[in-house]
């Protein structure tokens, strides 16, 4: 891999007469074993072509009258004299692309208590018993400060995510924040969603009344058929197992709107060797798509790891089986999507900007996201709040009680975050090929490799994305001959049904 | 259909921009009419004639006339194609009667210049040496349109060409015509001017769209298509410029031989660069003006060209694009393009050949331009139902 700067020397409104007709502007390459290179620009634009060529264009030696020519020039990858519009449109997209800065933080977690019901052993979050007394919980005063912070924030539009613990277990708090929000917002006019992430095991009919009058969307996990979702999501009661969450999946999607209840899978040691089973239970519970995550190395994970962790390898095996299963239901004429790949493809092949907190440069961790714990600390990510709970505070942006917003948003460790969020000066990032579609994620790497800056060649967040990436790009390339693929690879990044992307059929009255 | 005729002229002493009627109007509105007298026999009393802008006259003068002080064309043979309320333009030197706008069609535009600042090699409606169009002339027009028509291009020629005048006519349309879409035709080049887009936006039409073409996705093609060294650059900016100030944008192809290896690039190009566009129209094209004498280099048989066509609309349907095929009749697409074809040519310029009379999509297709009646598609045929 590699990446091309070409110094502002090589203007081509300076001197032609020598053998710079032309100037190369930046992109990242590499060379797959195909033997053809692969060129990304800053905007994510891309194209292929043959090793010979590839060795033309960069010694400047590429005849202007080749279609290579023509392709590189109006992608953005050269600029000559005949046109000077190509620095506007760039910085245009590259505006377009990096979108998701423009109004700072827009996802808001709540965590209104940490107790949970369940004892999943892969279990990122540091849960707590859910018999444990309420100190575990928000206080009334720690919720309404954090409400007060997200509603300070400059974004028009954001979006307040309850997690856990089990959120259900105090529904009472979510309510007051869902009615604390709405009222203290009258003045504010900020447009929020609102999505509680629940086991939904403890689901009853007053929650689902509420979620209906207030929007409030539902985000639940999954892990397969009941057979592999008892294993992976053990918990303390037989009332909280699959049946339990499959009834209430149900009973969300017929009160809410099956577009208003999305699902999540973790991927287990266990899961490996069952990707259709997993696939069909999502299809059998009328999901219209999956998130396949991989384990995440915090909390109660780390400890289960020797029995339920696998290689990067060994996962990457795993996602592209689900992915070709997914595929051959999509050509059955069922649209259904992974999630990730959504995302990704939509990083690939639109000019917009994805607001996607696992994958973005600079990373979201503060920038895009931010988490208010029960106890009044405030967090970066997720993951960060998972390091404090493994005694290690090194992420800690602030307390609600103590600290002012610009104290928060703006302090040292915040910036020491920032430091290593830019994949495109990290070490290994930045002349990746796949950078761009790519994202830092300097608490992760903080936690597996005690580097906030992360050591490539080891990280096992690198080694899923690349490999995840570039077989996307071999799914792109296979659909510009198969409109049908086409199609499918479209209908997630759009999320309709693949039937309204088909051409119109006309028919003669 | 006829949208000219000549006649004798006496007593006219400009040129006059009326509407036609046949009806009796109020004295006090008669200036704004010119009465149409069709039938030699038919009696008008100088009183009935009194006040009027003119009188047009088939036959020859009726003798009872010329005690009546009106201006008077005459021996135009037949004007029974004017409609009520059609607003036409007569010269007062040579007599010649010009329709400029007509109520039920749906495609009346202003003519507003016949220069151009561009030399499209595929122009249908190359420049004049002498422009003979003035901006009052424009004004004129638009205070007689009656009702709120559904759609008026604005055309030439460049429209931008006209500067302060063109916003000077916008302001009259969005006063007069604010339900009436304004479709601007330009070569986007003046657009590049910064300013010159803020004062478009300034005017506030509430109904304003500008449709820009784009012949290639690289400069060297669309310069070379323009005639014009610099027009990409600047239509790139201009439509930039668009995009800044929030108005409604049309991007329009023209599909011809020198372009369509590269459409599915300039489709791309118009994805990745120009999302916000409002409309993609991809065109057929026109045997008129500068493309008769180059016919030969520039057409292409939409047949060859269809599957690369498809290909280009499949693309930026998925991505969502609004997209549109101009000029193509039916038989020269495949069926999944015509869900996308529009009747587009207007009414006063669309043919049907006789094999078309026997086609069970005759009322889908746009037909041809009467213009292309020997110069079309070798694939021309009727398209039966059952045959489906």
């Amino acid at each position: 891999m590699g990446n091309c700067l070409e110094p502002s020397h090589c203007s081509p409104s300076g001197d032609t007469s020598g053998p710079l007709r032309y100037r190369l502007l930046p992109f990242t390459f590499d060379r797959w074993s195909t033997g053809e290179y692969l060129l990304v620009n800053e905007v994510g634009e891309f194209l292929r072509c043959p090793a010979e060529k590839f060795s033309a264009f960069t010694a400047h030696a590429l005849a202007s009258t080749e279609t290579l020519y023509a392709d590189l020039k109006a992608k953005h990858f050269l600029a000559d004299r005949t046109s000077s519009a190509c620095l506007n449109l760039l910085a245009a997209k590259y505006r377009a692309k990096k979108g998701f800065l423009e109004e700072f933080t827009k996802l808001h977690i709540f965590v209104p208590t940490i107790r949970c019901n369940g004892s999943c052993p892969y279990c990122q979050v540091s849960r707590r018993n859910q018999d444990t007394s309420s100190a575990f919980d928000m206080t009334e005063e720690i919720l309404r400060r954090s409400i007060q912070l997200m509603l300070a924030s400059p974004s028009p539009h954001i979006t307040m995510e309850f997690q856990g613990g089990e959120p259900l277990l105090r529904f009472d708090l979510v309510k007051e924040a869902v009615r604390y929000t709405k009222e203290r917002n009258a003045s504010v006019g900020k447009r929020i969603d609102m999505v509680v992430c629940t086991n939904l095991t403890l689901l009853e009919d007053d929650h689902l009344d509420f979620f209906r009058s207030h929007g409030v969307l539902i985000s639940t996990s999954i892990d397969g058929p009941a057979f592999l979702h008892d294993v992976n999501r053990p918990s303390r009661s037989p009332a909280s197992n699959h049946a339990t969450v499959e009834r209430n999946i149900r009973r969300a999607q017929e009160a809410l709107g099956r577009e208003a209840v999305s699902a999540l899978m973790t991927t287990t040691r266990e899961s490996l060797k069952f990707p259709r089973q997993i696939v069909d239970e999502y299809l059998r519970l009328d999901l219209g798509s999956i998130f396949v995550r991989e384990l995440n190395p915090y909390g109660y994970a780390l400890k289960a790891a020797a029995q339920i962790d696998y290689t990067s390898e060994e996962f990457f095996r795993f996602y592209t089986a689900v992915l070709d299963y997914i595929l051959e239901v999509n050509r059955r004429g069922r649209t259904f999507a992974e999630s990730y790949a959504g995302l990704v493809l939509r990083k690939m092949l639109t000019p917009w900007s994805v607001g996607f907190v696992d994958l973005q440069s600079p990373a979201a961790a503060g920038i895009g996201a931010v988490l208010y714990n029960y106890d009044g600390n405030i967090y970066p990510s997720d993951e960060a709040r998972m390091l404090a709970e493994m005694e290690d505070f090194s992420f800690r942006l602030g307390n609600v009680l103590e600290d002012d917003y610009a104290a928060i948003f703006l302090g040292e460790t915040m910036q020491t975050l920032a430091s290593a969020a830019c994949n495109e000066s990290l070490a290994g990032c930045a002349e990746c090929v796949y950078r761009v579609y790519c994202g830092a994620d300097p608490v992760r790497h903080y936690a597996t490799q005690r580097d906030l800056f992360g050591h490539r060649p080891s990280s096992g967040f690198c080694k899923k994305n690349k490999a995840i990436i570039r077989h996307l790009f071999e799914l792109v390339f296979a659909a510009e001959k198969d409109p049908d693929l086409e199609r499918i690879l479209w209908s997630w990044i759009t999320r309709e049904d693949q039937s309204l992307l088909r051409l119109p059929e006309v028919c003669l009255s | 259909m006829r949208l000219s005729a000549s006649g004798s002229p006496r007593g006219l002493i400009a040129n006059t921009i009326a509407r036609v009627t046949r009806k009796s109007h109020e004295p006090s509105e008669r200036c704004q009419y010119f009465l149409v007298l069709d039938d030699a026999t038919t009696f008008a009393s100088p009183k009935a004639v009194q006040g009027y802008a003119g009188l047009l006259v088939a036959a020859d003068e009726p003798p009872s006339l010329p005690m009546a002080d009106v201006p008077i064309v005459s021996r135009f043979h037949d004007l029974s194609f004017l409609e009520e309320d059609a607003i036409v333009k007569v010269s007062a030197s040579t007599g010649h009667l010009k329709v400029l706008y007509r109520p039920s069609s749906t495609c009346n535009a202003l003519f507003v210049t016949s220069a151009c600042n561009s030399r499209c090699i595929m122009c249908s409606q190359p420049p004049l040496k002498e422009p003979d169009e003035t901006l009052d002339e424009q004004l004129r027009v638009v205070d007689l349109i009656s009702g709120q028509p559904e759609y008026l291009g604005i055309t030439g020629g460049e429209p931008t060409l006209l500067k302060e005048g063109l916003f000077t006519l916008l302001e009259r349309l969005r006063d007069r015509l604010p339900r009436t879409t304004a479709h601007l035709l330009t070569n986007g080049r003046l657009y590049a001017y910064e300013d010159f887009v803020g004062h478009l936006a300034e005017v506030a039409h509430p109904r304003l769209s500008s449709a820009i073409p784009l012949y290639a996705d690289i400069a060297q093609l669309h310069d070379a298509i323009v005639g014009a060294p610099g027009a990409f650059d600047q239509a790139v900016h201009g439509i930039y410029n668009v995009a800044k100030y929030s108005l409604t944008l049309e991007i329009r192809v023209v599909l011809q031989r020198p372009t369509i290896a590269r459409l599915p690039q300039l489709s791309e190009f118009i994805y990745r660069n120009l999302p916000f566009a409002n409309h993609i129209a991809f065109m057929g094209l026109e045997n008129m003006g500068y493309a008769v004498k180059n016919w030969n280099a520039l057409w292409m048989d939409p047949v060859e060209y269809a599957p690369i066509l498809e290909a280009c609309v499949r693309s930026l349907f998925v991505r969502r694009m609004n997209v549109s095929l101009y000029n193509l009749q039916l038989c020269t697409l495949p069926r999944s393009l015509w869900g996308f074809a529009r009747k587009s040519i207007s009414d006063y310029k669309a043919i049907y050949l006789e094999e078309c009379q026997v086609c069970d999509t005759k009322e889908l297709c746009g037909g041809l331009f009467a213009s292309s009646k020997r110069r079309h598609s070798e694939s021309l045929r009727p398209i039966r139902r059952n045959s489906l």
